[in-house]
């Protein structure tokens, strides 16, 4: 028996012989295995298309579960804090899960494909907890990562450049709906999701469409702006978007080792999510009781004066004190709001909309460090929501 | 409409007729259902042979809480009383233990065996002060309760003095073996002692918490042994008068296929006719997993529960085996009286540890060991005049057996099994005129208990005291609003102790369900 | 005649950390060690023509960072390199690999089980939790819960606040793993076997229990607690062998003035009026100092070397029935070039790892049985590995020193002594066993030698060979350990004290004892604290 030995090193997307075409950098990092790109041209210009006309994001090493069987339903909705009853076939959900003592091991997205065919989508891997929450259900759980690549197209023209590559029907689909297409005689999936906060499609493929669907979306795209982008561009429109990420925003619940360093669904000002009136949910007991008690914690939105970005920084109720009240998360320059803004968590009562806390920024200029308590307002709205986002069918923007 | 209880006790065994029989006193109008046509769960005296009866799965009576008794005031009349043992030995030089005397062993190990359970007594009734309290929580926001409860537990740990507390500290992870062999030089005594220490359990006398079990077994009576008239039905019958003398409904044949929950908590049961019952409060008899898995579904409670419920250790290990007999065999060096007594088959703790060694793998002992009695010596009510039955619990006997449980396997172990015990009883054979082996797989069929584990769940201190069940539900409320919990899995475990079923009443009315 | 402050007899590792403590703090400190050699079992041995045998103790990762930083052991010449990987070979042909990369490993397990592959997460981050838990007590005197002395009360009260900090649900299930057995903590994570197999092995290192013994999930810490710059769980090579452990802490010890002296095995521990007042060595000299401090293993201590009539029988007769069983044995092989393994591709990183034989729950337990009946195990668990792959300075270039550790191995065979004849049976049921694996590994073999307990015992000076100085069950932990009141590193004597690995936390190349021990010596003393605190990691 000659046993085939693992791959040893970084994993290459289908789509890794048109990126490596364009590359230009050579910046890449890791991503559950695989390698994906920081970027491909320049950061700046890779952001801007996602704003101002289309950017390309490769989405394969997202981890995909296929959730089928005849419990799938009440499965699902007891992994999931928000009713999946209410998500049709068609519908995409965001969603997030919990463990019992309701903090959250993820978010991501569910695809209902079709009647009681799912597909769970999230940043990082969860068969551990998916297996152990499927005891004494019906139901089977597939890993299908390996076996369908995928690519965000988002931005503007990203409607208009699906039309033109040929995706007859795509003007009807509707935010968080989702359609099978034909696609030069098989099949693939589009999705109107995105990380981006802007008009997006995501397409899902499997992989040996990839290099045709790639040339054909480019082909389609020329006129358009398109263009591939890598994590570095997504990350920005992402904060914008005031969208969380695990490991950096919050840390998923089952891996922590210390105590109090996860966060619930309430903290992470993701309570829409949560539905109470639902039969049960992990997490419930624990939510309806914090919900009763009160929060530790509460994600911020932050507009921050000035325009250096507030990594890592400890945000303070006041100026002068001297006990930090919580700290920034995720920060960044918004170059399309041209404001300074971020993701923070600050300890209750802290972090109302509205209130007006203080950053310590510590920022360098030619080997001389500044250091500013910056003023920054609680707002509650995502920092970039264009309505062309919601519009169907979309106008060719 | 369906009828409407304050409360319904799933499952007639001994813990769901002492708890419902509390919260009937207490005045709540209960219900209790029980699935087979006798009460008293696998504390029963069923016929298995034409004029042949015997307590079908526990046979003796030495851990019922005196708490108990007085609770209920209960009155059970016994045949035999502080039975004694005879531990046999093939040469006919059998070891004999009566309370804490024993012969046939040498002066050394007369001393020491009163030393012994001098001390193991002194800590079993420590043990029995857990036993019949609720564990506390552990959480910073536990209730004033909770930390009084764990802040007596500590002090009763220190009243025993400073030597007792650490030998008490030291012993209680600790395997009987390495008591036994340190104290004891006769191999039948360390045997005898090693079998009531894992008996029930997957456990070998070298076993960490093999000390632990051996208290459990001492901590109601210091292990003294009673024998109820007419067979284990005596006690749960007594319960079950009790229960309805205090105005609960008691029905028998009622099978319950689910715990209906409504709005995320408790709201009655559905029988397997069909039947439904309301109430806002249910009391599962029936084993943690069945109650979880089978009757509330694990879709109503959460996936870290469901896990821990799921890997809650109970695969049965021990069988019971019954034999009509026309007549009582001869043991070598035992006069007949001592047929009132209870006989062991454990020659020494290398006996039993290597009997333990094949339920590892899936294998029944090649020599299993052996807690036998004849019921119907003192009790003529069992077996016809001059006729006799032998009940015997048979250990070790996986209920996972790899070779599966069939007829073949079946047949073949009952064969070993009496050829074992004709090694003690030469004229055994000829003497048998019926026959019946409970596996752990028939205790679960028949008694409706997961993986026929008499103690509803090893008892382990993995899964004892705070962590029993599992953690997070030991204090009898399960994370479902409205079920408890009251049977042997719940603290502090197995026996017919009625510590459970008591523990949960009392749990059941603090907590406010006064409806 | 000279009287020194302090006498330490024996100089393993734990010895010399005491010694070297005591010393830095200003005492005048007398080091003693039977054999010509120092280091007990942290040593490298020149047993056969150019190579040196780490032929005790063979891997590194739990000498306390705090000590090595603190006695400047890396100027005394101490360097361990990380190493990483390991194989379970199979019996169908496959084999298990563990890898230090991450997503590697994680396909890895994944080829046999995602569910697996996804839990090692949860296993991994689990199992750290407890043990960042047990790393706050490893540099801490265990307190006496039957006192009620501001310093146990206090100490107490710390162990109850880490606990208590870990929130309601960790809580149980820190209990639990305190008290289950090492093949249940791994079913409640992983579903295949040969997984559970691998990393069963951790459980039952150095005891006298098997896989499915209530207990031995906490084993697990003894292999996982150690860290190698931060990495926690990752073990290490010492560079030019075990030896080089000892020989760098002895090296402290000298330069705080210490004195050390081979060659002086100790046969009494001298005790005058309830008092000790020093050594007698084995050739009748007699050496006085008004503290010993005993590094060997608490029953070669008292019932070896102390006259029962200076110690209370109730004392005594706990030390008796103290558990120090002798489990595990060891082969130590130099070879004439690197042993292949059809089974792994070519080039594998596999190759730098450990390695082990035995791919099923099941012949885990079995080899445990085997050591019930009184006999080394037939199929058993070999900890194999080759720290030649990665140290240049064990062995000839392109030759190379093999380290097997071997699980289980009783101290008797049978009840009786062991003869030659069933000591070479042994070694040669583990060279067969690897030998399955590897065609070429009988040809290559130089020079093999067979250590049972009892050659572990005659020549280290450990009680039936126990690498922990005494089993690591629940009766023997924390304040238990070695014996209920005796917790806190004092001797039954005035003047006697006790800093091997029988006492908290326990065996392993840890040096915590010796440390602990120093603390309090010199709390009696009245001399300021010198020892160092936790890193702590947060």
């Amino acid at each position: 028996m000659t046993i085939q030995e693992v791959e040893q090193g970084r994993l290459r997307s289908p789509f890794y012989p048109r990126q490596a075409e364009i590359d230009r950098l050579n910046n890449w990092h890791e991503w559950k295995g695989y390698s994906s790109a920081d970027g491909f041209y320049d950061t700046t210009l890779e952001y801007f298309s996602i704003r101002n006309s289309t950017g390309v994001f490769d989405l394969t090493p997202m981890t995909k579960y296929r959730i089928t069987g005849p419990d799938a339903l009440d499965y699902l909705n007891r992994l999931v804090t928000r009713d999946m009853r209410k998500i049709k076939p068609g519908r995409v959900a965001y969603a997030v899960w919990c463990d019992d003592q309701g903090q959250v091991i993820d978010d991501g997205t569910i695809f209902h494909l079709s009647e009681g065919d799912y597909r769970l989508c999230s940043q990082e891997r969860h068969m551990s907890w998916l297996t152990m929450s499927a005891i004494g259900m019906d139901v089977s759980i597939v890993d299908e990562t390996e076996e369908i690549c995928a690519l965000a197209v988002q931005g503007p023209t990203s409607f208009s450049i699906l039309q033109a590559m040929g995706i007859k029907g795509i003007e009807k689909l509707r935010p968080f709906g989702l359609a099978h297409f034909d696609f030069q005689g098989s099949g693939i999936m589009i999705s109107r999701t995105g990380f981006t906060g802007d008009l997006g499609y995501e397409v899902w493929l499997s992989p040996d469409q990839a290099l045709d669907l790639w040339d054909a979306l480019f082909e389609a795209g020329k006129i358009y702006g398109i263009m591939a982008i890598g994590t570095e561009a997504l990350e920005q429109s992402r904060i914008e978007a005031g969208f969380i990420a695990a490991y950096v925003d919050f840390l998923p619940a089952d891996v922590t080792v210390r105590s109090g360093r996860s966060r619930s669904p309430l903290e992470l000002g993701l309570d829409w999510l949560v539905d109470f009136k639902k039969p049960n949910f992990n997490g419930r007991r624990a939510l309806a009781e914090e919900k009763r008690k009160g929060s530790t914690w509460q994600l911020v939105k932050l507009d921050i004066e000035g325009n250096k970005p507030a990594h890592h920084s400890y945000v303070y109720a006041n100026p002068k004190s001297k006990k930090e009240v919580g700290f920034i998360t995720s920060a960044v320059w918004s170059p399309v709001c041209k404001q300074n803004i971020a993701l923070g968590t600050v300890r209750s009562p802290h972090g109302k909309v509205g209130d007006k806390l203080y950053v310590e920024v510590y920022y360098q200029r030619e080997m001389h460090w500044s250091r500013v308590m910056a003023e920054a307002i609680v707002v509650d709205k995502p920092f970039w929501d264009p309505p062309r986002k919601r519009a169907t069918p979309p106008g060719p923007f | 409409m369906s009828e409407r209880y304050d409360a319904i006790v799933v499952g007639a065994g001994h813990n769901g007729l002492v708890c419902a029989s509390l919260l009937a006193k207490a005045g709540k109008k209960v219900l209790v259902l029980e699935a087979n046509s006798q009460v008293g769960g696998a504390a029963v005296t069923r016929t298995f042979a034409d004029g042949y009866s015997v307590s079908s799965v526990a046979h003796l009576l030495y851990q019922l809480q005196p708490q108990v008794r007085k609770d209920l005031g209960l009155n059970i009349e016994m045949t035999a009383s502080d039975m004694p043992t005879v531990a046999l030995s093939t040469d006919g030089k059998h070891v004999r233990i009566s309370g804490d005397e024993v012969s046939g062993v040498n002066a050394h190990d007369v001393a020491g065996y009163k030393n012994f359970c001098t001390r193991m007594n002194r800590f079993a009734d420590l043990l029995k002060t857990f036993l019949n309290k609720t564990p506390p929580r552990l959480a910073k926001d536990a209730s004033r309760s909770d930390l009084l409860t764990l802040a007596q537990l500590g002090l009763d740990i220190r009243r025993l003095g400073k030597v007792e507390m650490q030998e008490f500290l030291r012993l209680i992870g600790m395997n009987i073996r390495d008591e036994v062999v340190e104290r004891f030089d006769s191999e039948i005594l360390r045997g005898a002692i090693s079998l009531d220490a894992v008996m029930g359990t997957h456990l070998g006398p070298r076993s960490p918490n093999t000390i632990l079990t051996y208290l459990y077994r001492l901590a109601a009576t210091h292990g003294a042994i009673d024998q109820p008239s007419g067979g284990m039905s005596a006690v749960s019958e007594a319960l079950a008068h009790s229960a309805r003398d205090n105005g609960a409904t008691i029905r028998t044949n009622m099978k319950v296929r689910r715990i209906v929950v409504e709005n995320g908590r408790a709201a009655g049961v559905e029988t397997e006719s069909g039947e439904k019952f309301s109430s806002w409060l249910v009391v599962s008899n029936a084993d943690p997993k069945t109650t979880i898995m089978e009757l509330v579904k694990p879709k109503n409670v959460e996936t870290g529960f469901t896990h821990r419920i799921h890997h809650m250790r109970m695969r049965g290990n021990a069988a019971k085996l019954h034999l009509a007999l026309d007549g009582l065999p001869a043991i070598k060096g035992v006069d007949k009286r001592e047929f009132a007594g209870r006989f062991i088959i454990a020659p020494g703790d290398d006996y039993v540890e290597r009997a333990f060694n094949h339920a590892k793998y899936g294998e029944t002992s090649a020599k299993p060991v052996f807690e036998i009695v004849f019921p119907s010596f003192r009790d003529s009510s069992l077996a016809p005049t001059g006729k006799h039955v032998l009940s015997a619990i048979v250990q070790y006997v996986p209920y996972e057996l790899r070779a599966n449980w069939n007829k073949k396997s079946r047949s073949a172990f009952e064969k070993l099994a009496i050829a074992t015990l004709a090694e003690y009883m030469p004229d055994l054979k000829e003497r048998i005129t019926a026959t019946e082996l409970l596996t752990p797989v028939d205790i679960e069929e028949q008694f409706h208990i997961h993986g026929g584990h008499w103690h509803h769940g090893e008892l382990t201190l993995d899964q004892f005291l705070f962590t029993r069940p599992v953690g997070g539900a030991a204090q009898y409320a399960m994370p479902l609003d409205g079920l408890y919990l009251c049977g042997a899995g719940s603290h502090p475990g197995g026996g017919i102790s009625g510590a459970a079923g008591r523990n949960a009443a009392r749990a059941i009315l603090k907590s406010g369900y006064a409806l | 005649m000279k009287k020194y402050d302090a006498i330490v007899v024996g100089a393993g590792h734990n010895g010399l950390t005491n010694a070297a403590y005591l010393a830095k703090s200003g005492l005048d400190v007398l080091c003693l060690e039977k054999n010509d050699y120092i280091g007990g079992a942290t040593v490298s041995r020149n047993l056969y023509k150019d190579w040196y045998y780490s032929n005790c103790s063979y891997v590194c990762s739990l000498l306390r960072p705090e000590i090595f930083r603190d006695l400047n052991l890396a100027r005394h010449g101490l360097q361990v390199t990380p190493y990483g990987g390991g194989t379970v070979f199979m019996e169908n042909g496959d084999y298990l690999g563990s890898y230090p990369d991450h997503e590697v490993h994680y396909r890895e397990y994944a080829r046999f089980s995602k569910a697996d592959a996804d839990a090692y997460e949860r296993y991994s981050a689990d199992t750290m939790r407890q043990c960042r838990f047990i790393r706050d007590f490893l540099l801490r005197t265990p307190p006496d819960p039957t006192s009620f002395k501001p310093k146990d009360l206090k100490e107490l009260a710390h162990l109850g606040s880490r606990f208590y900090e870990m929130g309601e649900q960790r809580m149980y299930d820190t209990i639990r793993f305190w008290t289950m057995s090492v093949a249940e903590y791994l079913d409640e994570y992983f579903e295949t076997d040969v997984i559970k197999a691998a990393l069963s092995g951790s459980g039952i290192i150095g005891t006298a229990l098997g896989i499915h013994s209530p207990g031995t999930a906490y084993v697990l810490l003894h292999h996982y607690m150690g860290d190698v710059d931060g990495s926690m769980g990752a073990w290490g090579y010492a560079r030019g062998g075990m030896g080089s452990v000892a020989k760098a802490i002895s090296g402290a010890f000298q330069s705080y003035g210490g004195e050390l002296r081979t060659d002086a095995g100790v046969d009494q521990i001298v005790v005058k009026n309830g008092k000790v007042k020093g050594v007698a060595l084995t050739t009748g000299e007699e050496i006085d100092a008004s503290i010993v401090v005993s590094a060997m293993d608490v029953k070669r201590t008292f019932l070896k070397c102390m006259d029962k009539n200076d110690l209370d029988d109730d004392f005594y007769n706990r030390v008796k029935n103290f558990k120090i069983r002798g489990s595990s044995g060891k082969l130590n092989i130099a070879l004439d070039g690197l042993p292949t393994f059809p089974a792994l591709p070519k080039n594998s990183p596999l190759l730098d790892g450990d390695m082990h034989f035995i791919d099923s729950m099941e012949r885990m337990e079995r080899a445990y049985d085997d050591w019930k009946e009184g006999t080394w195990s037939k199929d058993p668990y070999v900890d194999m590995v080759i720290p030649t792959v990665c140290d240049p300075t064990m062995a000839p270039p392109g030759k190379h020193f093999m380290s097997c550790f071997v699980q289980y191995c009783p101290a008797t065979v049978e009840g009786r002594e062991w003869t030659d004849e069933e000591r070479d049976q042994f070694g040669q049921t583990v060279i067969d066993q690897i030998a399955e694996y590897s065609p070429d590994f009988k040809d290559l073999i130089l020079h093999c030698e067979v250590r049972t307990p009892k050659e572990i015992e005659n020549e280290a000076g450990l009680t039936e060979g126990n690498i922990f100085h005494g089993e690591l069950t629940m009766d023997q932990l924390m304040f238990n350990r070695p014996i209920p009141g005796y917790a806190q590193y004092r001797g039954p004597v005035g003047g006697l004290y006790m800093c091997g690995s029988s006492n908290h936390p326990g065996g392993g190349v840890m040096a915590a004892p010796g440390c602990n021990a120093a603390r309090e010596i010199l709390l009696d003393l009245k001399r300021r604290d010198i020892t160092p605190a936790n890193f702590g990691d947060d």
